[in-house]
């Protein structure tokens, strides 16, 4: 087994596996392929037969940025099917929770993954060279998302802490309360990463979306909400499969979802910065105008202005939430789905993911759907790379390749959700 | 802070949903029970910033993952990261991963890596989904842990 030539594909996370191919002929685009890779479609197989209280705890296993987002999704839905509903502390527990994802998300994306292609960086180890400072502010951040997920979630990585109904265990008022001091320093250096990444030069690229989000009234969404649009859907959760159908596309394993009649649509930071800006706090909103954004943004390269705002929301909700904390007793409440079907939907960092789960009389699940954010996003970021590519034919053929990958990343794929390993493969005939 | 003992952080890394990947999280589970008192095993999905997290502050770290590297099932392979980048994958250079040996060079640039940090990595055969290990990699996962077991750190007579 000795050799020099070996390659040593150490070490490569096998979650997700996808490339993009871009053929160019008679200066225009005569063909784009995205294709990714799923595992989310081997879950809803793998929960079949399974006790509805498994069903949090093996999804968090679908993604390791977003488990919080899999559990939450999975309690509601079956938390719908028993008809019950998490209220008062309990719920604002889960929101807290939720902060914290989506500020160790954010804030993992926005500093190592794609602030390095504005600056012109290979990755975030060349630009931290340059910059440590930048990037100790952003691993700090990252650490104070994860502290809160290690408090209330009981673990960093794969919460275990979460059940449906509630929690197994609440944090003491003192565990939340030391959460304080980081978060007043998180939400300064948040504002702080919103002036940084306005700063930066963004490709021009206009998009007519369709935004898809949750909204509900007086919050910002993460848990609840209806689903709807700039384009007028407005519906329950339990309606979204009447529609947004999930179709095979021959040059990918994943299905693209598409509204029904309409087509493509996007979720994720600008989907729900458009529809839910009047529900961002004067804080946000003041960060986001300074920033130069209005209340819609449609320029896929600025999501990183949205991100670093949400990322400021974010720490500021959790600072409001950390203060006004008293342990919910008991920690949870009973629920127990018997024949039936459940739904939920929430806001993972990267848009709304959505489960459907049906449960014997037993509660064990007959059968499940799960739709994750980038899934429905795939149709969007096939369009927003055709329409750029066809704009810019002319330039060279390193910075298109650079500037195609970095419009890949405006969607922050997911690690395990969807795309990981990405080859992008330019051809010009 | 003299007197306190060297921090001994021994990370487990992987998916246990994917095939052979799941390797690294098996080693971590056989030492939780193994380790010596004052270890701490942790098991980790991968991701880079909180694997750089997990061994921060640590006199000697093990990481343990799967590889592919095209060689026989089960082998394993160590590396020393203090002696340079570790596999060839070129890191940072894909669309979401931040992975390990990304983490090795951030910690790097940001002069932050562990005095010791040890990679093992078991040659994995099939990481399709499933929760089985290969019967090669099966075998490996004890050898594995037995090798992390007899790492020391060097306490004292670093710097």
């Amino acid at each position: 087994m000795s050799g020099k030539n070996i390659k040593v594909d150490i070490l490569a996370r096998v979650e997700g596996e996808g490339a993009l191919s871009v053929k160019i002929k008679d200066h225009h685009v005569a063909d784009l392929k995205l294709r990714i890779y799923e595992p989310p479609r081997f879950f809803e197989g793998f929960l079949r037969g399974r006790k509805f209280s498994e069903i949090p705890d093996i999804t968090a296993r679908i993604c390791g940025i977003c488990p919080v987002a899999y559990q939450m999704s999975s309690c509601h839905a079956i938390e719908d099917a028993a008809g019950v509903r998490v209220q008062g502390a309990l719920r604002d527990l889960r929101r807290l929770l939720y902060c914290g994802e989506w500020i160790e998300s954010h804030a993992l994306h926005i500093y190592l993954l794609h602030a390095p292609d504005f600056l012109g960086y290979d990755d975030a180890i060349r630009m931290a060279q340059y910059y440590p400072e930048v990037a100790k502010r952003g691993l700090r951040l990252k650490k104070i998302g994860n502290n809160i997920m290690k408090v209330v979630g009981g673990r960093e990585i794969h919460p275990v802490n979460v059940r449906p109904g509630g929690f197994y265990k609440a944090p003491s008022k003192k565990e939340v309360a030391d959460l304080a001091d980081d978060l007043e320093w998180a939400l300064n250096a948040a504002l702080e990463t919103v002036r940084w990444v306005a700063s930066f030069s963004f490709p021009a690229l206009e998009r007519d979306y369709e935004f898809v989000a949750l909204r509900g009234p007086g919050e910002y969404p993460f848990n609840e909400g209806r689903v709807v649009s700039n384009k007028g859907l407005d519906i329950a959760v339990r309606e979204y499969e009447q529609h947004f159908v999930e179709e095979h596309v021959e040059h990918s394993n994943a299905l693209h979802s598409t509204l029904k009649e309409r087509g493509s649509y996007l979720v994720g930071p600008l989907a729900r910065y458009a529809l839910n800006f009047d529900l961002l706090t004067p804080v946000a909103q003041e960060a986001a105008r300074s920033a130069g954004l209005g209340p819609v943004c449609r320029n896929p390269f600025q999501s990183i202005i949205v991100r670093a705002v949400e990322l400021a929301y974010s720490c500021e909700e959790a600072l409001r939430l950390v203060k006004n904390y008293g342990a919910p007793e008991p920690p949870f409440v009973d629920v127990h789905p018997g024949t039936s079907i459940g739904y939920g939907c929430t806001e993972a960092p990267r848009g709304i993911l959505y489960h459907r789960y049906r449960f014997n009389e037993h509660g064990l699940v007959l059968d499940a759907k799960i739709v994750p954010p980038t899934s429905q996003n795939q149709k969007s970021i096939e369009e927003d790379l055709r329409q750029f590519v066809e704009a810019n034919l002319d330039a060279p053929k390193d910075k298109l390749q650079w500037q195609c990958e970095q419009a890949i990343r405006n969607y922050d794929p997911c690690i395990s959700c969807a795309t990981h390993y990405l080859k992008l493969e330019l051809e010009r005939e | 802070m003299s007197g306190t003992p060297a921090r001994v952080v021994i990370i487990g890394v992987g998916n246990a949903f994917r095939g052979d990947d799941g390797a690294g999280i098996a080693v971590a589970q056989q030492l939780a029970e193994q380790a010596p008192a004052g270890t701490e095993v942790l098991e980790e999905s991968g991701e880079g910033a909180a694997l750089a997290e997990a061994w921060k502050g640590a006199q000697l770290a093990i990481v343990v993952d799967a590889i592919r590297s095209g060689g026989t099932p089960g082998t394993i392979r160590r590396f020393d990261a203090r002696e340079g980048p570790v596999g060839d994958e070129p890191p940072g250079r894909s669309t979401h991963g931040f992975g390990i040996s990304s983490a090795i060079e951030l910690a790097r640039a940001l002069n932050e890596l562990p005095p010791q940090l040890i990679v093992y990595g078991i040659e994995g055969r099939d990481f399709a989904l499933g929760e089985k290990l290969s019967p090669a990699v099966e075998k490996a996962v004890p050898r594995v842990a037995a090798q992390v077991l007899s790492e020391e750190p060097e306490s004292a007579r670093v710097r």
